[in-house]
């Protein structure tokens, strides 16, 4: 046994987004031991419960997280929409839906654009997120925000799309398309981006399923499970099969996510095909009185949201279980006897996302 | 990545030039719906404080004797809770943004007082 040797990993490090603190134990260049430490970008948005009313805490709910705030708005939405049994207008469900979905993909192609940083591959990064820029005019354009929407409401969605900006919306997701086809073709067979993923981080079925890993990382090791089979919103209307891998790697985490955009171009063409005419939103009365979980699929997997009310315009309690967090027990599994150098690699495969994870 | 397909791409990049718009050379467009900031059409504000109450952030004050409206500028979201909640429809949201400050800035909206 050789001398053990504690790196400190982030909290600032060229690879890591937001804040994480890792305190590696190597034995020469491998990895023993990861130990987490968290709190660096706690906001304390879930006491915020007490001082904004039920309908404000829509717009704290959204700030959980820049990149998929959409989807915290909505599950949120939908927890106080169930206890207050509102009938949410299908038009609304099916927007939802559409900006859940083109969240998605913007959300994964950052992702395949920071782990193209993160082993040194700058211009497929640059092409990631050119692709990226469009479905975020297209954010700005529907909703007037590029990260964070204000656009979900209880009972409803506060904005409509034009049936000219949904025409926009199918055109551009079907040029991107090709255009991904080729930028993804290069992180799947790429000689390079093999070399630094394949084999790379493996996690078994079992070992997935008994850390209770989520999203990608979990479907990744054959685990089929996703949140948007339980046909919340519009996903009863749609018709998709959950992406999974076998291999459990690292390139399997890849391949995963990058099946999942094409879905999401798939899903969102469905919507947009079978979208309502009608209302958008419909009005409330009174204040919630109740509990109720939500299970949301995000890009990163899946999101639970609790929320207690007691009949008053303050809720009692809200708590969200984000992916990051159910994730991190499976990152430290993976971390052990890899190389130093695949960290990087290893952190960013799980698609990491801190200020989700501390609130 | 094949030489094929990597001249395919280099060439592509060549001829089609930067992706990027040339700012601040070339400003950019605000699109119709961008949030930008929040404007009052005073002389229309009935100063019932409907906005006060339902801003999150708590980023507008109303002072009904003076018939001044004030909104701290770094303190809104955008969120336009208040264009939703006002009942005169006289608060708007442009698609402007404001300046950017050093300062925390706040701006007054005054009504002028009719005579009668």
């Amino acid at each position: 046994m050789g001398k053990r040797t504690v790196v400190p990993f982030g909290p600032q490090h060229p690879v890591l987004p937001e804040p994480i603190h890792l305190d590696l134990v190597l034995e020469d260049e491998k990895v023993i031991e990861a130990i987490p430490q968290i709190g660096y970008v706690h906001r304390g948005l879930e006491k915020l419960v007490d001082k904004k009313d039920f309908k404000q805490f829509t717009y704290v709910s959204e700030r959980i997280c820049g990149i998929c705030s959409f989807m915290h708005g909505a599950g949120y939405c939908m927890s106080v929409e169930s206890i207050m049994g509102i009938e949410v207008p299908e038009r609304a469900v099916f927007l939802r839906t559409i900006w859940a979905e083109l969240s998605r993909i913007h959300s994964h192609l950052l992702w395949l654009g920071l782990t193209a940083d993160a082993f040194g591959f700058e211009s497929l990064f640059m092409h990631t997120w050119r692709l990226r820029e469009q479905v975020l005019d297209l954010f700005e354009q529907t909703t007037g925000g590029r990260l964070i929407f204000s656009v979900c409401d209880i009972g409803g969605v506060r904005k409509d799309i034009t049936p000219e900006m949904l025409d926009k919306i199918v055109s551009v997701v079907t040029n991107m398309d090709k255009e991904l086809r080729d930028v993804t073709s290069v992180f799947l067979n790429d000689s390079t981006v093999k070399h630094r993923t394949v084999g790379i981080g493996l996690l078994s079925k079992e070992k997935a399923l008994e850390l209770g890993a989520v999203g990608p990382m979990a479907k990744a090791s054959g685990i089929r499970r996703d949140m948007r089979t339980q046909g919340y919103c519009a996903y009863k209307y749609l018709e998709f099969e959950p992406i999974t891998a076998e291999e459990g790697d690292s390139y399997a985490r890849m391949q995963v996510r990058i099946g999942e955009i094409f879905q999401a171009i798939d899903l969102i063409k469905q919507c947009i095909e079978k979208l309502p005419e009608g209302d958008i939103i419909t009005k409330i009365k009174g204040n919630p009185k109740g509990e109720h979980f939500t299970r949301v699929e995000q890009p990163r997997g899946e999101a639970l949201y609790y929320v207690k009310a007691n009949g008053t315009k303050f809720l009692d309690r809200f708590r969200v279980r984000t992916p990051t967090f159910a994730n991190v027990p499976a990152l430290l599994e993976i971390l052990k006897d890899c190389d130093l150098a695949d960290v990087p690699i290893l952190i960013l495969t799980i698609d990491p996302c801190i200020s989700c994870t501390e609130r | 990545m094949s030489i094929l397909s990597m001249t395919k791409t280099l060439f592509k990049s060549i001829v089609h030039g930067p992706y990027t718009e040339n700012y601040p050379a070339k400003p950019r467009e605000n699109y119709e719906r961008t949030r930008g900031s929040i404007e009052n059409d005073i002389e229309d504000c009935i100063f019932c404080g409907m906005c006060t109450r339902q801003c999150p952030t708590g980023a507008l004050e109303i002072d009904k004797g003076e018939k001044r409206w004030s909104i701290e500028r770094m303190q809104c979201i955008q969120c336009g809770y208040c264009v939703n909640v006002c009942p005169k429809k006289c608060l708007h949201m442009r698609n402007q943004y404001t300046a950017p400050d050093t300062e925390k800035v706040k701006d007054d909206y005054v009504a002028r007082i009719s005579d009668h």
